[in-house]
């Protein structure tokens, strides 16, 4: 089984590489799940090649968010894929830059990317080119930040009833 | 069984006022204010853990019917106090402001909790601190969550309000401008 599963790796790994070996920045296995820095270019093509090619078949999005690294000024999205057929995953990474974070949606091949998509817009501000309804959907609309970005402090800026000392702000 | 004789049981305190036979003279004012007190319909506006105190004090146990709030009104139009029991996101501000403007006057807000009266523990982007940002607010009961009595001593604090307020309170131009203070009309 352990083996098995070692190939089926291999083979994901080998059938991204025949065609987009240039496009990979590392590969990884935190915690025994399969991750794939990609670069950003090509993402929606990546996603679409893997959605189809015989071996990896990745054809269900599980989630889809955003990272940010302020120490590399960069916004990163995640997209986990699985396979239901082999129950195989996979986590593509892609880096954007943190001024200008703009990458292609991918609702045309995951429906379902709709709603992920527009969270990852709310939270930390990433522009999903051609997305049908590009807006906020967990946060008050009138929301001047992005509040997962490190720069906004988590805590509401507009009490004056705490004191810094005693609640440790 | 402990048996108490009718004449013992005390419904309500009646008011001051001038006692003869066969009359009692006292002012309206003392009159609507006492049937008011004992029969305040309260809407709960539950979204946490408060709202499970809450439930066990309208429960057998707590009994909230005691003091004449039997019925619940689950519509703002009917109701006379409206009680917030728990964390309200600001996405929900809207919301509870629309309500409280959807009932009518004499009307009276009672702030269960922590987090209705303050924020609480959520210091927090997409929590508002305190209902008394978007309405005003009569008797705050802090806890987190308040146990059903203090619960019950916050209705009992609105009763007390509810008892001795003014009748032409709501049409004062004191009362209008400290609506306009939270943008109500």
């Amino acid at each position: 089984m352990e083996s098995n599963k070692a190939e089926l790796t291999e083979k994901i790994i080998d059938a991204l590489k025949e065609k987009y070996e240039d496009q990979v920045l590392g590969i990884e296995s935190p915690y025994e799940l399969l991750t794939v820095s990609l670069k950003k270019e090509m993402i929606v093509e990546i996603i679409h090649y893997l959605y189809n090619h015989p071996d990896t078949r990745f054809q269900f999005l599980t989630t889809l968010c955003g990272i940010h690294y302020p120490d590399q000024n960069a916004i990163a999205v995640m997209y986990q894929l699985h396979n239901m057929v082999t129950n195989q995953r996979i986590r593509l990474k892609i880096f954007l830059p943190e001024d200008d974070p703009v990458t292609p949606t991918i609702t045309p091949i995951f429906a379902g990317a709709n709603w992920m998509e527009r969270e990852t817009y709310d939270f930390y501000g990433v522009v999903f080119e051609g997305h049908p309804n590009l807006k906020r959907i967990l946060n008050v609309e009138d929301m001047i930040m992005f509040p997962m970005r490190k720069e906004f402090p988590l805590e509401d800026q507009v009490r004056e009833d705490k004191s810094d000392n005693m609640f440790g702000r | 069984m402990q048996t108490v004789s009718l004449d013992k049981v005390i419904v309500s305190d009646k008011p001051d006022g001038l006692e003869g036979a066969g009359f009692f003279a006292t002012n309206l004012e003392k009159v609507v204010g006492l049937a008011r007190k004992n029969s305040i319909w309260p809407l709960p506006f539950a979204t946490s853990c408060c709202g499970i105190e809450f439930m066990a004090t309208m429960g057998a146990h707590y009994d909230l019917a005691r003091f004449g709030s039997e019925r619940l009104s689950f519509s703002p139009r009917q109701a006379d106090l409206l009680m917030v029991m728990g964390t309200i996101a600001k996405k929900m501000g809207p919301v509870l402001r629309l309500v409280y403007e959807q009932m009518a006057e004499p009307r009276w807000v009672l702030s269960v909790g922590a987090c209705a009266c303050s924020g609480g523990i959520f210091d927090t982007y997409s929590v508002l601190q305190g209902i008394d940002r978007i309405i005003p607010v009569d008797v705050y009961v802090p806890g987190c969550p308040p146990r059903p009595e203090q619960i019950i001593e916050g209705i009992m604090n609105i009763q007390r309000l509810v008892e001795t307020e003014s009748l032409r309170r709501r049409n004062s131009p004191a009362y209008k401008a400290m609506l306009n203070t939270y943008g109500i009309e």
